[in-house]
Order: C-alpha cells, then structure tokens, then sequence
C-alpha cells in the first residue's frame, strides 16, 4: 500500500456509512465528470476498500496514488488516466 | 348510513389517480430495478423521475431524497443514522418532549447505547422555546430533532429559529414533516432543516411509503443493511408501486396545495367555533393560530375520548383520540401531559383532521351529533354532576 500526506485533489467523493460495493461504482460514476490528469479522494471507513480500490484501479487503467488514515475514515486517491 | 371520515392525520384515502399510475407496476413493470437488463434498468429510471416529484414538493435535489417503508423508518434513519454516523464526535442528542414515537423510540433505543438524550419541555401551546433549545446545546451535542407539527394538537413549531441556533454550531437539525406536507408548504431551505421526515399516508399515497429529506450528503449509517439500493443508504429491493404512488401523490399535492389549506383552513373555523357554541367545558388544545389548518383537537370535560369516538362511529363519524398507543396502553397522552392538561381532562381527548374531500355539510353533520354523544356521556358521569354543582 503506497501513503501520501496532505495530498490535493480536484475533487472528493464521501462513501462513509454506505454500504459495499459502492466503492466500486461510485468512483467509475465520478471520474467521468473529471478532466484527464485530475484526481478523485475517496472517503471509505470501509477495510476492504484499501485493497478493492488499487485493484479495480489497475482493472480500469486508471492511476491509485496512495491512501492516508483520517479521524474518522480512510482517503484513497485516484488519477484519471482515461 | 353517511360515513363521515375525519381522522386523515391517520391515514388519507389512496387517491384514484395514485392507484392508476401504481398498477402497471404490479404486473407490467414488475422487473427489480437492480437488474442490468431493460425490464429492470427502465423501472431504476422511473424510481429517479419519482425522487425527481418528491424532492420538488419539498424544494429539494433528488439526490437528497432515500425512500424508506414509512414516516416512522425516516425517523429512526434520520435519528440513529445521524447519530451513529456522528458518535466520534459527541454523544449528546436533543428533542422535545411532544415528539411522535418513531422519534422517542429511537431516542431511548440510543440511550441504552450510551448516548444522552435531552427531552425538551413545551409551553402550554406546545411551542418549544428557542432559548432553552440554546441553553440545552452541549460541546457534544450531534442532532437535534424537533417535530415541524404536532399529529395530536396541531401546533406548528418555529422550525426556521430552531435549526438557525442548531447551524450556528454545526449540529445537524432533523424535523418529523409527516403532519405537515401535503397540508401547508414545507421547503427544506426555508426551514433549514438538514433532514426531513415524510410520509404517504398523508398525501394521499398508499400506507408502506415515506422519504428521508438529508442535506448535502450527510452522513448516515444505514439501518437495513443489504444491497446498494438508495446509493448504499438503505439494502432491500425497493417498492416500486409504493414509490409510483408516493411520486404521483406529491405531484397532485404540488398542484393542489394552496386551495386545500383555504378549504381545510375554514371547515376547521367553522367545526372549531360549532363546538365552543354548542358544547361547555371545552378546552380547544394546541396553538390557536400557528397550526395546521385541517386540525381540530380538543379535551372535552368529564368525557372518555374512546367512548366519545365508540359513540360517533354509531353515526358514521370518525375522529380520533389523538393518541392510539397511550390510549390502548391505559396511559393519559404524553403531549397532553407535556402542556399541562389535567390527567381528568385529558382524558376526554378528541382530535378531528380534515382533507380536501371533507365538506361544509359534514362538519354540519359532526356539529349536530357530536353535542348529543357527549350529553349522553356527561349524563353517565358521576363527575360531571359534581363539576356542575360546584
């Protein structure tokens, strides 16, 4: 698992609370309404997300740049490649 | 025999309209929306029109809307949801003493899990006082929730003061809608709520369908945990004809609105003044002004409000007590107790709501039989003879 710490963003999808798979939906949904190069933080306090995300990132060819522990959640960071 | 029904803070007839959008959803349209295919991709697609209606009786976004089974699981999803979603964060939760059970209920279940819970007190209207809501704010405080209007006694609650105090220190403010939309304008702005409870039963869309109102992707934790319905927020496969019918029912009540609450509005000044004039010892509960305007509820002395409502159904009239489980728990109504009625005069608790399909010639109606039930009533009471001669 790559870190990062205080790393911007373009924009920023909250999943706390909600229910899986989402995590595996939502972003897809999300990345369209960003431009090439921009990057998408996802809010989860869900465990398996650390793992399903850089994984559904690699599926996708889309870039995951690494994940930072918050308070309350984890943030995971994607860079739209397509 | 007439059949006059004023008891539609119960339950509102379906109207044929709703029925008719619902139908083919039983049989034509009856794929689950979750499914990729069209049979069910398409019902998804009717889903979101009717989130579309919904969210414009209440001037909301359709993203901001969760359908739920009923008003009472809104207000448990408002309620625990927020509070579990928050629990990092505080502990503390707030609501007033005259709230429906849905809200008390799920108050109490979270005081069992180490929540605190403050109960607010009401005036003798039933108005909470902003400045005690002020003064009850602790560091640890997460949501506030306060009814916009009372199911028993019709007061309609300063809602825009109560959530501006909330705003200011960024606790979420919830208020219990059921009795309001679909009988006076709600706009969650206005109010500055950022969740909202609502219900078909009074819209006049089946019973098994309300509506979560929550503001800008709050957070909340579901209560049914399953599938990624309502984008993750509540599991289950969705009730698509109730949803039909909750859509088309705002739709009509967006419409129809401002003629309802003139006509309700004078066949409860004239059902209102009817009864002061012919009957004594009448105590007109609630605010005499801010409340809902098809709503008329009284404690009639030396009366018992079921055998009141017993003896009005002999006629074809039905009302209600105001309060069903405290009535059949043996229990005087905690909203009646909280604005400081007498336990003997609460006990003749008598609650009429009026809709649009009500008339003049029904409240006549009600105004010449209801005198009668309650001398009859008065002339068993061996407290009603001592009351008159002191």
């Amino acid at each position: 698992m790559k870190f990062v710490e205080n790393q911007p963003s373009d924009d920023t999808l909250d999943l706390v609370c909600r229910m899986c798979p989402l995590h595996l939906l939502e972003p897809g949904d999300k990345l369209k309404c960003l431009k090439k190069g921009q990057i998408l933080e996802v809010l989860t306090d869900y465990d398996g997300a650390l793992e399903d995300i850089p994984a559904w990132c690699q599926k996708c060819g889309q870039e995951f740049i690494g994940m930072e522990e918050d308070e309350d959640c984890y943030k995971l960071y994607i860079r739209k490649n397509n | 025999m007439r059949r006059v029904y004023m008891d539609h803070a119960a339950a509102t007839p379906v109207r044929r309209e709703v029925i008719e959008a619902m139908l083919p959803y039983f049989d034509e349209h009856f794929g689950n929306p979750s499914t990729i295919y069209d049979m069910g991709s398409k019902i998804k697609q009717v889903i979101e029109e009717q989130r579309v209606k919904v969210a414009k009786l209440i001037g909301a976004k359709a993203e901001e809307i969760i359908f739920t089974s009923s008003g009472a699981e809104a207000n448990n999803l408002a309620i625990k949801g927020s509070a579990l979603a928050k629990q990092k964060k505080g502990n503390h939760i707030i609501i007033s003493a005259i709230e429906h059970h849905s809200v008390l209920n799920s108050a109490r279940f979270l005081e069992r899990m180490d929540f605190e819970v403050t109960f607010l007190s009401v005036d003798e209207y039933g108005l909470v006082d902003p400045e005690r809501l002020a003064s009850a704010m602790r560091p640890e405080t997460i949501i506030v929730s306060i009814m916009h209007a009372n199911n028993e006694i019709g007061t309609i609650e300063p809602i825009t003061e109560l959530s501006a105090i909330c705003r200011e220190r960024e606790v979420s403010f919830h208020t219990d809608a059921v009795a309001t939309v679909g009988n006076i304008p709600v706009d969650v702005n206005g109010l500055g709520v950022d969740l909202l409870s609502l219900s078909g039963v009074s819209l006049g869309a089946p019973k098994g369908i309300g509506a979560l109102y929550f503001r800008d992707n709050l957070r909340l934790m579901p209560l049914i945990h399953g599938g990624i319905q309502e984008r993750g927020r509540r599991g289950g496969t969705e009730n698509v004809p109730a949803i039909v019918g909750l859509g088309r029912a705002a739709e009509i009540a967006v419409k129809e609105l401002p003629d309802k609450t003139n006509h309700i509005g004078e066949l409860r000044d004239l059902l209102v003044a009817g009864i002061h004039e012919r009957i004594e010892q009448v105590k007109y509960t609630g605010h005499p002004d801010k409340r809902l305007p098809g709503h008329a509820s009284f404690c009639i002395q030396a009366i018992e409000g079921e055998a009141l409502l017993f003896m009005l159904n002999q006629e074809g009239i039905y009302a209600n007590t105001g309060s069903a489980c405290a009535s059949k728990a043996l229990k005087t109504s905690p909203v009646l107790v909280a604005i400081g009625i007498p336990p003997d005069l609460a006990q003749g608790s008598i609650v009429f709501t009026l809709n649009s399909s009500n008339t003049r010639e029904e409240v006549e109606y009600v105004l010449e039989k209801l005198p009668f039930a309650v001398e009859r009533l008065r002339s068993f009471s061996p407290i009603w003879g001592k009351k008159t001669a002191a």
